[in-house]
């Protein structure tokens, strides 16, 4: 800081620095240049080929020589049955992955406060942090060793117990669950530790005080950390909205094993345009689903800001 | 801050919190165990008892099998092993640089780039677009270079990065510019040495992602010995025949029949175990990056 208040006395100096300004912006541009070209090349050229959403594809002819055909993609896809299931699929998981995961995670959060020992505390956390760091390869070799029809460990406990075992991987009607409970399981220890972190941060003092005033600890949690959560659990929950027309892939696409009989219940806007590229369907249409998540995912995100910014003031918003 | 759990002062109910933790981290454990388990089982024993945590008759051919193995698994460790080394160390010198830039006030441009890097987090053409883009265009299907550059960069490290360069103490800097240091060297010289757990926290996060990428060899790679191994496992796990295919090797084993499903295991075992031994490091980063961005915000 001194330095810097010395730069503005001195006159000499100052002309230095005026030279060593154009300087300094020439070595940050240099510093950043290898990023952005990638960055343009990578995300920003692609961007043109959003006009595919209004064309009839042709590979011959390119994206650009390719005819028009204005808007007949999308009325086309959503009068779709496939495109219309994996719209409410895509809907429907994420509502079911936004309630599990933000009441769960809160619920969770509230719980590791309780844990006293230090120890405990890592050891748990380290655990429910786990599957975080798996890929969904992995994940889909776990549900194979404990789902499949033959020799997964559930179908030999089942059959132990002297139930009836169930056919996994052919029988749709169980899969909503093995989804939702899977995006849980695996999400849970980060969206666990960031709750806890926040709760960290409350000030002892609401606690001491409340214990001065007898309250039990059950009344402690409703009553000082939930209303503490309340931000983050309206930005989590905002952020996911923002989401909404997103899905896993890897979860999709990798943990029903394409067994044709989960199709239907494993069919997101994600591997919906997947399938379209994979020749399955048109590719202006999938590109035009494409489009249609890109561009309602940003409008949601912006909105959602926008809500952030008018109820919780400029700070708290993404930007 | 344990510390001040205990000075509330209360009598802890505390076997609540410990039969559901307990409950959840045997979720997380159990079943990364029995696919170590199955890896381990002799195939009498899978017959028998199914896939199971106890094994009656343990065996070690499946790693055997993958010791002496088929190209295809060595090929795509290989594979995988270099995109992770090469996509981590570029990608992260490339992440540190266009985020110290943009953590620097005196940046003219710093504005309208730090526009573009956000721009990409909302809004990108989508998977049919960007594939013509790449494969028509720029000819990057089956090529190792579409492994690696596309991830290079992501918004969210240099987001993160640059917040982080931004609480470095300025002062330093200021008078490692007034001495005559240039801002590269500023930069080789004392930003990076200084920020060497920013640093690392990114490196680990590259480094998942690499190690753990599968949808590229999906869509863009056609020759077998250039999947990476998480895409090579999922091969795999459809058609346990695969690991057969280009093994020469099925009669040296010993035993006279092929182990397909601790083999599988066993290549799931080895494709998760190198990132189960960085987890501890990663997760340490990541809680303290998590707990102060929740704390800020």
């Amino acid at each position: 800081m001194e330095t810097n208040a010395l730069s503005q006395t001195v006159p000499g100096v100052r002309k230095v620095s005026r030279k060593s300004t154009l300087r300094k912006n020439v070595d940050y541009t240099l510093l950043a240049l290898p990023a952005l070209v990638l960055m343009i090349v990578f995300n920003f050229v692609p961007l043109p080929g959003i006009i595919l959403a209004f064309k009839n594809y042709n590979f011959v002819a390119g994206i650009f020589g390719s005819p028009w055909v204005g808007f007949k993609n999308f009325t086309f896809i959503f009068s779709t049955n496939d495109a219309l299931l994996a719209l409410k699929n895509t809907l429907v998981y994420n509502a079911a992955f936004i309630i599990t995961g933000i009441s769960g995670s809160v619920l969770l959060a509230i719980l590791l406060n309780e844990v006293l020992s230090r120890k405990m505390l890592k050891a748990y956390q380290t655990a429910i942090f786990l599957p975080y760091f798996l890929s969904w390869t992995i994940v889909a070799y776990i549900v194979f060793a404990l789902l499949d029809n033959s020799k997964g460990m559930v179908n030999f406990i089942l059959h132990g117990l002297g139930f009836s075992t169930v056919e996994w991987y052919f029988n749709p009607q169980y899969w909503f669950w093995i989804h939702v409970i899977l995006h849980f399981w695996k999400l849970m220890g980060y969206s666990t530790l960031l709750n806890y972190a926040y709760i960290l941060s409350v000030d002892p003092a609401y606690y001491e005080a409340a214990s001065i005033d007898g309250a039990s600890r059950f009344q402690m949690a409703m009553k000082i950390t939930l209303p503490a959560l309340r931000p983050i659990i309206l930005i989590n929950f905002l952020l996911a909205l923002g989401r909404i027309f997103n899905a896993d892939f890897g979860q999709f696409f990798l943990v029903p094993l394409e067994s044709p009989a989960l199709h239907d219940v494993s069919s997101v806007l994600d591997t919906y345009v997947y399938s379209a590229l994979r020749g399955g369907a048109d590719l202006g249409m999938g590109a035009a689903a494409g489009l249609f998540q890109s561009f309602a995912g940003f409008v949601l995100v912006l909105a959602v800001n926008f809500f952030i910014r008018y109820r919780n003031g400029r700070e708290s918003a993404m930007f | 801050m344990i510390s001040a759990v205990k000075k509330r002062g209360l009598r802890p109910n505390n076997w609540i919190p410990h039969s559901v933790f307990t409950l959840l981290a045997l979720s997380c454990v159990i079943p990364m165990l029995l696919v170590v388990m199955i890896s381990v089982s002799d195939s009498k024993s899978i017959v028998e008892r199914g896939y199971s945590l106890f094994p009656s008759l343990w065996s070690s051919a499946a790693y055997q099998f993958i010791f002496h193995s088929p190209k295809l698994i060595l090929n795509s460790y290989g594979t995988t092993l270099f995109v992770t080394v090469v996509g981590t160390v570029v990608g992260l010198l490339l992440t540190a640089m266009i985020a110290y830039s943009l953590s620097r006030k005196e940046y003219k441009l710093a504005g309208a780039i730090g526009f573009l890097v956000f721009f990409s987090l909302l809004f990108n053409a989508g998977l049919i677009p960007s594939y013509i883009v790449f494969t028509k265009y720029y000819s990057l299907k089956d090529t190792y270079w579409i492994l690696i550059l596309p991830g290079l960069i992501s918004a969210w490290n240099v987001i993160l990065l640059r917040t982080f360069f931004f609480d470095l103490p300025q002062e330093v800097l200021e008078s490692a510019s007034m001495d005559g240091c240039s801002e590269m060297r500023i930069f080789w010289q004392i930003v990076l040495p200084m920020s060497k757990p920013a640093l690392a926290t990114i490196g680990l996060i590259l480094m998942l992602n690499y190690w753990n990428e599968w949808f590229r060899s999906l869509i863009y790679i056609d020759t077998e010995s250039k999947f990476m191994l998480q895409f090579l496992l999922y091969k795999i796990l459809l058609n346990a025949e695969l690991m057969m295919k280009d093994s020469q090797m099925g009669l040296s084993i010993g035993t006279t029949e092929f182990p397909s499903d601790s083999a599988r295991m066993a290549i799931a075992v080895i494709a998760a175990g190198p990132m189960m031994f960085v987890f501890p490091f990663f997760q340490k980063y990541f809680v303290r990056g998590i707990t102060s961005g929740a704390v800020k915000g």
